[in-house]
């Protein structure tokens, strides 16, 4: 009834047993379940750049981000369906391939930053004006969470939708024993390629000045000259923007995913990441996204059944918060290096 | 006003901030923040407390006899047949109303926001079901010694819960609440002795039965499961009535108000809110107790981590801080579907956009906290309203005379 990422994979473990603590087979998969955290992993570091940003300028958790990424989803959904997209491979060359799957990044992207620029300015905006409680800006955040998602689900309904199946993913080299495919390769390259863009423009460019001027100090921000309104607005853009490409990344690792509460699982998983590296640091993020990605993985394996790694993951947010609440990086996107 | 000394400063100073707020903002002078502060029926909360008490007294034993009445009136417009036994609509109301009333100390009290309610509700229901059902294998207890314990148990959740994340700031308890909440699902499922989607048959009842051998309090008949819910929420009312009123109650709503300044204050904030979630946890565990007893099955599928949501929107929308508004949120909420069946499918997208809304344009809810009650004591918020109505009445007559003082 709730699909979660998880269901969508095929279930590993056999029902005999419902917890199990099999060290030899997670040696044995150790390698591909690390290649296969990985490429998790750099999907939930993606979606954890918008809440670290979000929260790093607002110091408010985006519930809607969840959202933000799953519209990104139905924009690959729909624009690989238009371009004739089905449930087996497609038989094109791979010129034609990239260039569809670029296609469809660029309306995921828009999707998605629209949903967030939409979010801020229908939502938060008004609250921020009136300088609400934080209170206020949380029950708001997950109100319009659920408004979107429903508003999907009265258009789309309850079932994910058909499986889109964008290449045949065919392993290229082998390492330790294990094939490497060229699906993770890509998702994994490619998410950090724009993770390393974003942290090179929040460090450099003049805009990603102003956002850490804004994350650290608003109010001084705004007396220097920065326009807060624009940075914040920018802010959820890049967010949208890093969530949209998380969403082609996840249609490609689970063509089943596309669904009206896809999101919600992974936004928990994912801000579970943002906390683990530190919330509000964009290298947090990524380092956090990885280690999520592989802490799951490893649970999944070891205790023997794949619905484990969201209880893995969601122990890892609660063990974090007990023992180092300013994550491994520390928390401030603010004093993060220029 | 200025004939108590006491808070008048304070008042003023509020006043000034509004009127400066407003400037601000921009907004229209007749929308002030203190206005806004007010619920949509605040009217009416001022004509209740200038009552005198007995007639306060009478008036509640009415609107009580009333609320017990109710299934069996059944009264043609609001009766929410033929789609729905009114009686068991009747029952979820009161379950939905002592939810509200519990998440409401968390919410409206502390200033704790609680995504994963539902947790807790579950817990509650799996005490209740593994200690009564046939098929459970454990102790077997009878089902009304069933209510304490599920609500020891799901106190200790809550302390669990509460201590590694409470400590952080408010924002972090949301997002761990709302992982817990589907974390129990995921667990009620691969644990074998919670029994998955298979869920626990014959879930116990409270003893009795009538002239013909039938147990009254069937999973069909309403009525007394209504009764028995309605008496104990109005029981767990007048103990958070109590607990507001108490020192508990005011460090919450400090805490509510602004942490820092409440633990510079000397308020010991940690253990407040671990309080604080706790015993809105226990009055969760006891709701879900009660439904379940009544619905008389619990499987995984029962708690989703959307449900919570609503739950929220309960104690949002009734006003959050009001524990009468939060009966009215809570019983609204389970009512409007019941009742307009036609909408029930868009409950979610409803209540989700009456969040945002609410949030927007009234955050108050429909019954606004009495903030100054608790601060002042209800002696010296009434002179002060009277001494301002003097005060007021004088001033009508010559706008002119204003100006000049």
């Amino acid at each position: 009834m709730i699909p979660t990422l998880l269901t969508m994979l095929p279930a590993s473990a056999s029902d005999s047993s419902w917890i199990t603590f099999d060290i030899p087979s997670l040696l044995q998969n150790f390698w591909s379940a690390t290649f296969d955290g990985l490429t998790f992993g750099s999907i939930y570091a993606l979606v954890a750049l918008g809440y670290t940003l979000v929260y790093g300028v607002l110091n408010l958790i985006n519930f809607a981000h969840s959202e933000v990424f799953i519209m990104g989803c139905y924009g690959v959904f729909f624009t690989l369906s238009f371009l004739g997209f089905g449930p087996s491979a497609p038989n094109l060359s791979i010129g034609s391939i990239i260039v569809n799957l670029l296609l469809a990044l660029v309306v995921a992207i828009c999707a998605s930053a629209l949903t967030a620029f939409l979010l801020e300015r229908l939502a938060y905006k008004p609250l921020r004006k009136r300088n609400a409680p934080r209170l206020v800006f949380l029950i708001t955040a997950i109100g319009a969470s659920f408004t979107i998602q429903y508003t999907i689900f009265l258009v789309r309904g309850p079932n994910p939708e058909p499986a889109l199946t964008m290449f045949r993913s065919r392993p290229i080299f082998e390492v330790f024993g294990t094939f490497i495919y060229d699906q993770q390769l890509i998702i994994v390259i490619a998410a950090v390629i724009m993770m390393v863009i974003t942290e090179r423009f929040i460090s450099k460019s003049r805009t990603g000045r102003g956002i850490r001027a804004v994350a650290q100090d608003p109010d001084t921000a705004t007396l220097m000259g920065v326009n807060k309104e624009k940075i914040i607005i920018t802010t959820f853009v890049i967010g949208g923007i890093l969530a949209g490409a998380a969403a082609l990344f996840y249609v490609m690792k689970i063509p089943s995913g596309v669904q009206y509460n896809g999101g919600f699982i992974l936004g928990i998983k994912a801000f579970a990441a943002a906390v683990l590296g530190g919330i509000g640091n964009v290298r947090g993020a990524l380092l956090g996204g990885l280690l999520l990605g592989l802490i799951g993985n490893y649970g999944q394996i070891l205790l023997g059944n794949s619905q484990w790694t969201d209880v893995v993951a969601f122990v890892v947010l609660v063990l974090v918060l007990l023992l180092r609440p300013e994550g491994i990086l520390g928390t401030s996107l603010g004093r993060s290096k220029a | 006003m200025s004939m108590v000394d006491g808070p008048t400063p304070l008042h003023t100073a509020k006043g000034d901030q509004a009127a400066e707020n407003r400037e601000a903002v921009g907004l229209p002078p007749g929308s002030s923040a203190a206005a806004r502060r007010r619920g949509w029926f605040s009217g009416l909360g001022d004509k209740w407390q200038a009552l005198p008490r007995q007639k306060q007294w009478a008036f509640l034993i009415l609107v009580v006899i009333l609320a017990y009445l109710l299934p069996v009136i059944n009264p043609p417009l609001i009766s929410t047949e033929p789609g729905n036994d009114f009686a068991l609509a009747c029952q979820t109301m009161a379950v939905w109303a002592l939810v509200a009333v519990g998440l409401n100390i968390v919410i409206g009290y502390a200033g704790l926001l609680d995504l994963g309610y539902i947790a807790f509700f579950a817990v509650g229901s799996y005490v209740t079901a593994m200690l009564t059902s046939s098929d459970s294998t454990f102790l077997k207890i009878p089902y009304l010694w069933t209510l304490p314990v599920a609500m020891a148990v799901t106190m200790f959740f809550g302390v669990l819960l509460g201590v590694p994340t409470l400590r952080l700031r408010g924002d972090y308890l949301a997002i761990v609440t709302l992982g817990f909440g589907e974390i129990v699902r995921i667990l009620a499922t691969i644990i074998p002795a919670m029994k998955g989607q298979v869920g626990f048959q014959n879930v116990g009842h409270p003893p009795g039965t009538d002239a013909s051998g039938v147990p009254i309090f069937a999973n069909s008949n309403g009525t007394p499961w209504y009764w028995l819910t309605l008496t104990i929420l109005i029981i767990v009312l007048l103990l958070a009535g109590n607990l507001e009123r108490s020192r508990v109650g005011r460090n919450w709503i400090a805490i509510r108000e602004d942490e820092d300044a409440a633990e510079t204050m000397g308020v010991p904030t940690f253990k407040y809110k671990v309080w604080a979630f706790a015993i809105g946890a226990g009055v969760g565990g006891l709701s879900g107790a009660l439904m379940s007893g009544q619905v008389g099955f619990v499987n995984n599928q029962k708690f989703d981590v959307v449900t919570s949501v609503l739950f929220v929107a309960a104690v949002v929308l009734g006003g959050a801080g009001n524990k009468v508004g939060a009966i009215l949120g809570g019983a609204l909420v389970a009512y409007i579907p019941l009742r307009f069946t036609a909408i029930a499918d868009y409950k979610y997208l409803i209540f989700g956009l009456a969040l945002v809304l609410i949030m927007i344009y009234r955050s108050h809810g429909l019954l606004a906290a009495r903030q100054q009650l608790l601060a002042y004591g209800r002696n010296a918020y009434a002179a002060v309203r009277a001494s301002a109505d003097a005060k007021a009445a004088k001033a009508k007559p010559g706008p002119g005379k204003e100006a000049s003082s």
